[in-house]
């Protein structure tokens, strides 16, 4: 018996039940559904999901646990059919099966909230273990603080992270210096100065910007912004002769980040009050004065919140650097010049012929748990400070 | 000097529209200098909006619509060439709830002082912010900590920060909308004397929906009703012995 | 106070220098939104501009010769004999029929039969043979194909190549260009709309003309199905627990922090999950559309739960009163009164969602799906399981084509990305016009 023929069994099973509690319960008050504690179909609905809940969580269980294939199947048909007697028995006039049905549900209900917890256990698990693998074979002070990287399949490979680091810095630097003044200009324009025709034109059109997937941008960089920037900055200039450069992939992704920001901070905008404006206004101040001196002051926090967002995003950011930065480590200062990040390398080390038993796979595992770890803190932070914030004017 | 009987603020046939709404509804007034005058009436007759006309507040609402004229000093504030900006450093604006912007207390005063560029050094600006406070009446309570948030203080000591910050752009009208029904019996107490206090050096106008405070602090009383003004004369007459049958009934407790 | 008598009518210097700067703060708002339009309108341009061609496609109209001396000297026309000639066996064949077309339309050419065969598509030969295999009674007669043309002659009428790029390509030359410009003007070759790109499977390197997207598609409606399936449940059933039964305590504080942090975790991220836990722990098949559909679910369940959340807030409590107030139990007043009414957010939300993951690139590398994949996947085989046949997707398909040296994979690439577009321009007006439709104001 294979597991999906017992899980086939379990639904059947539970099928049965639906049908036949709710009928017993009406045979034993003579078909008069008024002498029932709950309605038929509550019968139905608690015995099958009785059925059903138990064997699945047996099948997820040892599934996990890695019960043998052969008996597990055997021991979740079991469950499902001594649930399914006992369901049928249990189904009395005076059983209250509303109740057991709503408990039932509510455990399906928080199991499904559940699996995000899981999800977080499990990133957290796989980045841990492998992680620790990579140490055991690779230095962790030549991880953390060597400034060459270069991975060679045959062993003996200098895997130091801060010229990546130094990549995905500078890029989010790059992108955050557009996008940052850009977004909150374009928030503040259409918060407070736009005609209401203007707004409805222009902001769903900047949403639109975040709307369009990663790899759009991605191949904007390499087929359109890349070889721009490369033949009217950098070979002019004569700074450098590649398409792919922390410049590309900083300004495509500052567009990405454009409706981030600024949708961001129009909420916030939005959330200082209008008595903070009319006082302001009522003194004698222009727009321009309240906007500086008062909004975005008493918006400052919420704001310090979106960029450290934004730059969560940046960090984290993958297929604009894979397309648009370049694939060699470098820890130079010339925006033009093609430098990696952490998510490029992440990637380049795990698509190909990976060997899970190499540093030069497993090294991806460590960059990723730093990733993580950067990301996580940025965001725990942002978020602590754009909650604080909103609960000022609540 | 100019004497009490000054004219400061006269309307003339002020028409205000939202949309399609008639707000205010042919109004004529003349608003005496160095007197505080108070707008009365049930809540929506227009006595808001009215105030809000005088510093052209009412210009940060989209679909508000106002025409006739409001001269100030003989100068219509409605004419093209008068920039808002300008008009609201002379005719300062108290709110409803008290507004102070979330920074310090010596930064809510100096605010205006700072736009409008009143002051040419720091220590000028000292003695403004020292003086704005002072005639608010807040000084004693403030002046040890100046330098803390104004959000921090009690509603009534916001209230009359707001006051102060008003009173520091040296303001020649204080206009005031409903300045204490936010705030506590007590707190409305300290606002209402420092008012009456403010009438010796500007010309005040309060809208209150309380009559008991238009009989204490005001010299002139405007009834509103629906968007008309109803009467307009000195409060001892308007609450002894009102002309019109509607004030009557509005003070009396009748409609309200 | 008197040093302040000075008339509104005339503006003093002071005001004039702020509403100086007043103007240049607004200018500065104006530019921010100007400069973010123009790099959508750029964008959008560079990506059409480069990318509509691959909706079109050069053919030759060929009549092909199949001569059983060649194709089955047994004769016997039996399938499994006759597949032993190769593609190689066939494209003299090709050649043989483009040069009689050559000389039926009249047209003169120096070239070498081999350069003159360099015209048609490295793929046409496998067309033909196909059809052979399928139909063995052609044998002894001939029948007409329309072929594809080669990726530099197919560029060529699209303008991406010209006679001086030709005369410094290995793989092209002008004569063979002025060729296939006195094919076009006879009417042999044509440029026309291509399905094939949005059906065919891909090709490899040296092929361009031939590739399309077909798989890919295949592939991204699998994952978007196994998306749809487990994200909406879940995330509903999860919200409906957050917001309406939850106590406050501690544990319900970690699970929203929690939810607002994994949305927030970088996508590649939730590659490396995928990797670890379905592929190398649970050993679920490489590229499958199931591990896909699986990561894209987990990527997705935040955006759902928000959205969901927000509209069952929205929901005004008195509506959940009023059926406990006629006795139903808190359950039933949820689902049967909260959860319809928030429906048409939750499916905006839902629509969204999906939109996000079809769009998703990052994770679906690390998952082994940038794999070349021409086999249409299956959706159930017995021993892949369900969706378990490997595959690729849309945006992965955009990223291998830009990884590839033929520049004609660029102009793939770009069509790739109109099609993703379009599946996502739809996906989302369908969201709005929901919203529109169902929207409700308490």
């Amino acid at each position: 018996m294979s597991l999906s023929m017992s899980v086939l069994i379990v639904i059947a099973l539970s099928i049965v039940g639906y049908v036949l509690a709710p009928r017993r319960a009406l045979r034993l008050v003579g078909g008069d559904r008024r002498k029932l504690a709950s309605l038929p179909k509550q019968y139905g609905l608690s015995a099958g999901l009785s059925v059903f809940l138990p064997a699945m969580l047996i099948a997820l269980l040892g599934g996990i646990g890695g019960v043998a294939g052969s008996v597990l199947p055997v021991i979740i048909v079991a469950v499902a059919i001594g649930a399914c007697c006992l369901a049928i028995l249990k189904s009395r006039p005076d059983f209250i099966a509303r109740n057991s049905a709503e408990t039932l549900i509510k455990a399906v209900l928080i199991a499904a909230s559940g699996v995000a917890i899981l999800t977080t256990i499990g990133i957290v698990m796989s980045l841990v273990f492998e992680t620790a693998n990579f140490f055991r074979d690779y230095s962790w002070t030549d991880f953390f603080f060597s400034t060459t990287w270069s991975p060679n399949f045959r062993g003996d490979s200098a895997l130091g992270i801060l010229p990546l680091l130094w990549g995905t810095l500078y890029i989010s630097f790059i992108a955050l210096a557009f996008a940052v003044p850009i977004g909150l200009f374009a928030a503040i324009y259409l918060s407070e100065y736009a005609s209401p025709r203007m707004r409805s034109v222009a902001k769903p059109a900047i949403e639109i910007l975040a709307g369009i997937p990663t790899i759009v941008y991605g191949l904007f960089a390499l087929i359109t912004v890349g070889p721009f920037l490369r033949d009217y900055f950098a070979a002019p200039l004569g700074l450098e002769q590649s398409a792919s450069s922390v410049m590309t992939a900083g300004l495509v992704m500052g567009v990405m980040l454009i409706p981030f920001v600024s949708s961001l901070s129009d909420d916030i905008i939005n959330a200082v009050p209008q008595a903070m404006r009319d006082g302001s206004f009522g003194l004698g101040a222009t727009k321009s004065e309240t906007i500086r001196q008062v909004v975005i002051p008493a918006a400052l926090p919420g704001i310090v919140g979106a960029v450290l967002l934004a730059a969560s995003r940046a960090i984290g950011e993958t297929m604009i650097v894979v397309l648009g930065a370049g694939a060699a480590a470098s820890m130079s200062l010339n925006p033009f010049e093609a430098m990696t990040t952490v998510t490029v390398k992440i990637v380049s080390q795990l698509t190909g012929d990976t060997d899970f038993a190499s540093p030069e796979t497993l090294v991806a595992f460590a960059l990723a748990l730093t990733l993580f770890v950067i990301t996580l803190g940025l965001n725990v932070v942002a978020l602590f400070i754009v909650r604080k914030y909103r609960e000022q004017y609540e | 000097m100019s004497t009490e009987d000054t004219i400061k603020i006269s309307a003339k046939n002020v028409q205000v529209h939202y949309d399609d709404t008639h707000a205010i509804k042919d109004v004529n007034v003349e608003i005496a200098d160095k007197a505080v005058t108070a707008f009365i009436g049930p809540s929506g007759c227009g006595k808001s909006t009215f105030l809000r006309c005088i510093n052209r507040m009412n210009d940060t609402i989209d679909i508000c619509r106002v025409t006739g004229e409001i001269l100030i000093d003989g100068e219509d504030i409605y004419d093209k060439r008068v920039d808002p900006v300008q008009l609201r450093a002379k005719v300062g604006m108290v709110f409803q709830k008290p507004n102070p912007f979330p920074k310090s207390i010596y930064d809510n005063v100096a605010y205006g002082p700072r736009i409008h560029g009143l002051a040419n050094s720091k220590s000028e600006l000292d003695d403004i912010v020292e003086n704005a406070l002072r005639r608010s009446a807040i000084w004693d309570e403030v002046k040890d900590r100046l330098q803390a948030p104004g959000t921090g203080l009690s509603g009534g000591q916001q209230q009359r920060l707001c006051i102060a910050r008003a009173v520091a752009t040296e303001p020649q009208v204080l206009l005031m909308d409903e300045p204490c029904s936010s705030l506590d019996p007590i707190a409305t107490v300290q606002v209402e004397e420092l008012i009456d206090d403010l009438r010796k050096s500007y010309c005040v106008v309060i809208v209150t929906h309380s009559m008991h405070q238009a009989a204490r602090v005001s010299q002139k009383t405007a009834f509103f009703h629906l968007g008309n003004l109803v009467e307009f004369g000195d409060t001892d007459k308007i609450f002894t012995n009102p002309e019109d049958p509607r004030t009557e009934s509005y003070i009396s407790g009748r409609i309200g | 106070m008197s040093a302040m008598k000075h008339s509104l009518l005339t503006l003093d210097a002071r005001t004039k220098k702020r509403n100086a700067a007043e103007k240049r703060f607004k200018a500065c708002g104006l530019s921010a939104i100007v400069v973010a339009m123009l790099a959508l309108v750029v964008l959008l341009v560079s990506v059409f501009g480069s990318g509509a061609s691959a909706f079109r496609q050069t053919y030759i109209a060929i009549e092909v010769p199949f001569p059983e001396a060649k194709l089955d000297q047994s004769g016997v026309r039996d399938p499994d004999v006759m597949s032993q000639v190769t593609t190689l066996g066939y494209e003299p064949l090709l050649v043989d029929g483009l040069l009689a077309a050559i000389d039926a339309a009249g047209i003169a050419t120096e070239m070498s039969d081999k350069d003159i065969g360099a015209l048609i598509s490295k793929e046409a030969p496998a067309t033909v043979r196909n059809f052979v295999l399928a139909n063995p009674d052609v044998i002894g007669s001939s029948a007409t194909f329309d072929l594809l043309a080669s990726g530099r002659i197919d560029g060529f009428f699209k303008g991406r190549v010209t006679m001086e790029s030709a005369a410094l390509d290995g793989n092209t030359s002008p004569e063979a260009l002025q060729l296939a410009q006195d094919l076009r003007d006879a009417g042999i070759i044509q440029t026309r709309f291509n399905w094939n790109f949005l059906i065919a499977p891909d090709a490899s390197d040296q092929r361009p003309e031939a590739a399309g997207l077909g798989v890919a598609i295949l592939g991204s409606l699998y994952m978007m199905i196994v998306v749809l399936v487990l994200a909406l449940p879940i995330g509903v059933a999860a919200s409906i627990y957050l917001e309406e039964f939850a106590p406050k305590t501690w544990w319900t504080d970690v699970i929203e922090v929690n939810i607002s942090n994994l949305a927030a975790v970088p996508s590649i991220v939730y590659g490396i999950l995928g990797l670890a836990i379905f592929i190398n722990f649970m050993e679920f098949n490489q590229s499958s559309p199931l591990v896909g559909g699986l990561v894209l679910t987990l990527m997705t369940l935040p955006t759902i739960i928000i959205s969901t959340r927000a509209s069952l807030k929205s929901v005004p409590p008195s509506i959940r009163d009023a059926a406990l107030g006629v006795g139903a139990s808190k359950m039933q007043s949820v689902l049967h009164h909260a959860l319809p009414l928030a429906a048409p957010g939750i499916l905006t939300g839902t629509i969204i969602g999906l939109a996000q993951a079809l769009g998703e690139t990052a994770p679906l590398l690390l998952i082994g799906m940038v794999a070349f994949v021409r086999e249409y996947p299956a959706a159930y085989t017995p021993d892949a399981g369900l969706f378990g046949e490997a595959s690729t997707a849309l945006p992965v398909q955009v990223f291998n084509w830009t990884q590839r040296a033929d520049p004609g994979f660029v102009e793939r690439a770009s069509g790739a990305i109109i099609t993703l577009l379009v599946f996502l321009l739809i996906m989302n007006t369908i969201a709005i016009v929901l919203r529109r439709k169902f929207e409700r104001r308490w």
